[in-house]
């Protein structure tokens, strides 16, 4: 059946979307919560656990000081309230990726609540509610076998690896989210882009979503005007910040088009799906899961005193949107200039770039230029293109020693995109470098001179400007790759 | 009155992840009655100023260094797993989601 | 009686220690008395004879390589099978386990092995030691040396018999709602729980983990003071583990053998005075108050209002957390695995699994457990339960302004036959009554032989304050100092 979706502006018109986002942030500690194992990747499956994560028969857990730390730290920088006394509770439920059929979470106890992030949108400053940020355990991974493309669905059997189990993992859950208009799956995505920031410049994370160490769960309802609020969907497997703002997008003109046909909205978990940009019905949850939440007896009360968390506090970073206000002066930048640096997601790129040698002229224009203008087309982050700010500094100390110019250092930097290497190697590889040696030069400015008679006569007669004319000759004779300026110099000084 | 019927016994054990048999359901939902009639007691006390104790050490802020310690090697990991494959602990089909 | 099995641990001790006997020639004495009894007892699931004799040897070579060695070097000693043991099976006397050999030791077996003790096998016991007559074990009952047709207590039937049995001097229990303290009294030996957080959890298979203790079991109470030195103490793997120096036992149960209480209350509880209970426990129970009175110690009334509601509230908790301890039995990570026939799906496995891993009083617990934390009903039983647990901590903490420990019977009744509480559950959990307020509140308590009922043991608990453990060691010493221990008839 196929169903003829609503426009966008449309249904943002006629009904009023609410959204939510709980997410995910794996932390960057050395071991995991609650026990000694470590917590880097890419070991083979099941190397990484011990009695702890693989919740053997009498082991039991202790928690990660360092884990507790980072978790107060970004409730400090999200504007929380610090519990002063918490637990972690059990959360039951059966699964083969958890090695105790619980996981150790927090329930009615978080160990932040109540704060708040603001995000700019437009120039604005849309102030985000903060429910609550707690600290649980991550799951197992589940390779499942035999159905198509990985998917659980027509598996015939799954293998586990316990590797990533036990990994600290950070639940941020904003409060609901009213008012956005058609703004919505831009605030969501700004939201979520801002959180990263935030959460990076505390060091705790390496908050990458591609990777999972940052996942975005976004809940999505729709009302009409004046009435209450609808039935939210949850959506899972939003993998980028462009997929949070897709999902958002999808999933209002989803509920739109079931309530224009007079349908009710099920509360459900729906999935995302990179490729479509849709979402899909997965689990309903009409028939709430009973987690049967306990205080966790093997583990006690956590209760930070007024002293550690002023230590804490007293510890975190300029945090991201005033080091862009001090960035922002820095480099002598426009509050609309400024902005698409911001929605470009160039400011640390940039920054970087400019800490390895570059001026900020420089570091924006090929950030914001050629880079962006690939990454746009790619359809993919602009920290994903392929060039570091290490590449940028140094494609344009060539260009600032003469070794390149505009033209070839845009070829170069289609190598480095391309995953040639650094600019240097490309620029020696491909034979890219500005031919500024005479001798060399001598012989194609006099090939131009003798096949263009009467422009070099006009020269000749001091008309100067006419040198352009045998510039461009020498410039296509060498493909672009002479110093024009050279050129232009050896032309007048044979003429005249 | 029974505190508990032969469908809450059946949904209690499906929670429980358990395959009793008809006989065990109507064998525990007699026994089960009468465990719960006997520990509704507690309801008689008066307590609802009363903080609940779920720890009866005092204690708070246990925690661990974040320094790594050795792991299991893979064969000591895998030795007691029902079934293994290329190093993963194999299960049948799942047929829920996760949660 | 001059067999060496009949030893006690002190007495082993220092003949190793004076080279009367090696530490190999000892545990050979015991494996060969468990190789001739146990097939009538049944208190071990396994024995380690192999392993017992090279730990045995090496205690031996380590002495004369003139190490300085722990008092308790050499002597053997039996371990409750819920205690993961390194490469020697751990099956919590249940068929979901039947094989598991852990990678790894409890805390409390390292600081076994590190002293010397020489771990003969696992003992026997209810299976996750949910009972009070080890008649739960999936590998059946154990069977009481006093009387082979009756049981001997639970859950650690199993070290409680291997004791009584002489086929070891000194054993480890672990007590939940009395498991140490119930079969020490009706095999007639000594068994204590220490204050909760004064012995490691970490390695023991959890049943209720916010009750759960290991302790020792012995014949004498100085065995029972030199074993409990020996397991506890601070352990970083335990986050409820208590890190301050453990009291000291030992010294205390040499004071209380000196047999003089001058100064001493004893705290008689009012609400335990004796309904339930059968006359010959009452009446011993009376005549070693009145022992204890002779020793010089006062003995006062005291009242613990909330303790009749100690039964219900555990059998809340206890299955609350057992119903998520046990979750991760499944069939995915170890034990065993029913029902994976290529055409079942996991969910069904798991489920198979379960149900014919588990015995009856385990399932029975589970679904309570599942039943009292549901969300409807969380309120009304678990929520409710641990509020209970308060008011019976502060009965306990009224009560110590008043006196200095607080005695009772260890159990109502003496060892009944195999078979007589089965059919009714609950009428099996009465077995604990009077124990498991001390678990709900967390101190220390000990269980002392003091005299016979009918032919059988009857023993006598004291309860101490937390982290106040020597205190009881030492009216326990004086009570036995006055009493003397008790002796089974041989074994034909
Ligand atoms: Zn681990």
């Amino acid at each position: 059946m196929t169903v003829t979706l609503p426009p966008y502006e449309d249904v943002v018109a006629r009904y009023e979307p609410v959204i939510g986002l709980e997410t995910h942030v794996e932390l960057g500690t050395n071991t995991k919560m609650f026990c000694g194992c470590p917590t880097d990747f890419g070991g083979q499956p099941n190397t990484r656990i011990c009695p702890v994560c693989l919740g053997l028969p009498g082991s039991l857990p202790v928690a990660n000081k360092a884990a507790i730390e980072a978790t107060i730290r970004i409730g400090l920088a999200l504007n929380c309230t610090i519990a002063t006394w918490c637990r972690f509770a059990r959360k039951n439920y059966f699964y083969p990726d958890m090695p105790k059929n619980y996981q150790i979470s927090q329930y009615d106890e978080p160990l932040c609540t109540d704060g708040w992030l603001d995000v700019e949108v437009d120039g604005e400053l849309v102030r985000i509610g903060i429910e609550r940020v707690h600290l649980e355990e991550d799951t197992g991974k589940t390779l499942h076998v035999g159905g198509a493309t990985g998917r659980i669905h027509g598996a015939t059997e799954s293998l586990v690896d316990y590797n990533r189990a036990g990994i600290p993992l950070v639940e941020i859950v904003t409060k609901p989210i009213p008012g956005t208009g058609a703004l919505a799956p831009v605030v969501a995505r700004a939201y979520v882009t801002e959180l990263r920031d935030v959460i990076r410049s505390l060091d705790v994370s390496d908050v990458r979503m591609e990777q999972g160490s940052l996942r975005c769960d976004v809940n999505t309802s729709l009302n009409l005007p004046g009435h209450e609020w609808g039935t939210r969907t949850e959506t899972k497997n939003v993998n980028s910040l462009r997929s949070v703002e897709r999902a958002v997008r999808s999933e209002i003109i989803r509920q739109a088009s079931v309530l224009d046909a007079g349908g009710r909205i099920v509360q459900e978990t729906r999935h995302f799906h990179e490729d479509t940009g849709d979402t899909t019905s997965g689990r309903s949850k009409e028939t709430a899961t009973d987690y049967r939440y306990f205080p966790e007896p093997d583990l006690v009360p956590l209760a930070p005193d007024a002293e550690w968390v002023s230590t804490l506090k007293a510890g975190l970073p300029e945090l991201p949107r005033l080091h862009r206000k001090r960035l922002q002066a820095e480099w002598g930048l426009s509050d609309l200039d400024m902005q698409s640096v911001v929605n470009a997601g160039a400011v640390e790129l940039i920054e970087q770039t400019i800490a390895a040698g570059t001026t900020p002229e420089g570091a924006r224009k090929w950030w914001l230029g050629e880079l962006a203008r690939r990454a746009n087309e790619a359809g993919i982050e602009l920290a994903a293109v392929g060039a570091t700010p290490a590449h940028v500094a140094e494609l344009q100390r060539l260009v600032d020693e003469g070794k390149l110019n505009d033209k070839l250092a845009r070829a170069v930097l289609e190598g480095v995109v391309a995953g040639e290497g650094a600019p240097t190697e490309i620029m020696t590889a491909r034979g890219l470098g500005v031919v500024s040696d005479t001798g060399a030069l001598t012989a194609a400015v006099d090939e131009a001179i003798a096949a263009n008679p009467d422009v070099a006569e006009k020269i000749r007669e001091g008309k100067v400007a006419a040198a352009g004319v045998l510039v461009g000759a020498v410039m296509k004779a060498t493909r672009g790759q002479a110093d024009a300026k050279t050129v232009r110099e050896l032309i007048i000084a044979r003429l005249s | 009155m029974a505190a508990i019927s032969r469908e809450e016994v059946a949904h209690l054990a499906r929670l429980s992840r358990l395959a009793v048999t008809d006989q065990e359901i109507d064998l525990f939902a007699g026994q089960l009655d009468v465990i719960l009639q006997a520990v509704a007691r507690v309801g008689e006390v008066v307590a609802e100023d009363i903080p609940p104790t779920s720890h009866s050490v005092p204690l708070t802020n246990v925690l661990r260094d974040d320094v790594v310690q050795p792991c299991l090697t893979p064969e000591e990991a895998l030795a007691g797993a029902p079934d293994a494959e290329e190093g993963r602990f194999r299960v049948p089909r799942i047929l829920e989601e996760e949660a | 009686m001059s067999d060496v099995f009949h030893l006690t641990a002190t007495e082993i001790a220092a003949r190793d220690a004076s080279g009367d006997a090696s530490a190999t020639e000892i545990t050979q004495a015991h494996l060969d008395r468990i190789a001739a009894v146990d097939d009538r007892v049944h208190a071990f699931l396994h024995v380690d004879a192999e392993g017992a004799l090279a730990a045995a040897t090496a205690v031996d070579e380590r002495r004369a390589a003139g190490e300085e060695l722990g008092p308790l070097a050499g002597v053997p000693i039996a371990v409750k099978d819920i205690v993961a043991t390194k490469g020697v099976p751990s099956t919590a006397a249940s068929k979901i386990l039947e094989g598991w050999r852990p990678p790894y030791d409890a805390t409390i077996v390292t600081r076994m092995r590190e002293a010397g003790l020489v771990m003969l096998g696992k003992t026997n016991l209810d299976e996750f030691a949910m009972g009070s007559s080890t008649e739960y074990s999936a590998y059946g009952p154990t069977f009481n040396p006093w009387d082979l047709s009756r049981i001997p207590g639970g859950s650690g039937g199993g070290s409680a018999a291997a004791l009584a049995a002489y086929e070891a001097p000194l054993a480890v229990g672990t007590d939940t709602g009395g498991s140490i303290r119930q079969p020490a009294a009706v095999t007639g030996t000594v068994g204590a729980k220490p204050t909760y957080g004064g012995t490691s959890r970490y390695g023991l298979i959890a049943f209720s983990s916010s009750l759960d203790t290991p302790g020792p079991c012995a014949r004498t109470v100085e065995d029972a003071a030199l074993l409990h030195a020996v397991l506890a103490g601070h352990d970083p793997r335990d986050s409820t583990s208590i890190p301050q120096p453990v009291p000291d036992v030992v010294g205390a149960a040499r004071r209380g053998a000196s047999g003089d209480l001058t100064g001493v209350k004893l705290g008689l509880v009012r609400e335990f005075s004796g309904e339930g209970a059968e006359p010959g426990v009452m009446a011993a129970f009376h005549d070693a108050v009145d022992a204890l009175t002779k020793l010089g110690a006062e003995v006062v009334e005291v009242s613990c209002p909330h303790f009749e509601y100690a039964l219900p509230a555990y059998y809340l908790i206890a299955p609350s957390e057992c119903s998520s301890n046990l979750a991760r039995f499944d069939g995915v990570r170890y034990g065993l695995r029913v029902g994976d026939d290529g055409a079942k799906s996991l969910e069904e496995v798991m489920s198979l699994t379960r149900e014919s891993g588990f015995g009856p009083e385990v399932k029975r617990r589970i679904m309570i457990g599942t039943y009292a934390l549901s969300s409807g009903y969380y309120d009304a039983y678990y929520g409710q339960a641990q509020k209970v647990r308060t008011l019976i901590t502060r009965d306990f903490t009224s009560a110590f302004e008043q006196v200095d420990v607080l005695i009772s019977p260890t159990t109502p009744f003496v060892a009944f036959p195999l078979g007589a509480r089965t059919a009714d559950p609950y009428q099996m959990y009465l077995a604990d009554l009077y124990t498991i307020p001390v678990n709900l509140y967390g101190g220390p308590g000990i269980s002392v032989p003091c005299g016979l009922s009918e032919g059988l043991p009857v023993g006598l608990q004291i309860a101490a304050p937390t982290l106040a453990d020597d205190r009881m060691y030492r009216v326990a010493a004086a009570l036995e100092s006055a009493i003397g221990t008790l002796t089974p008839g041989e074994l034909s």
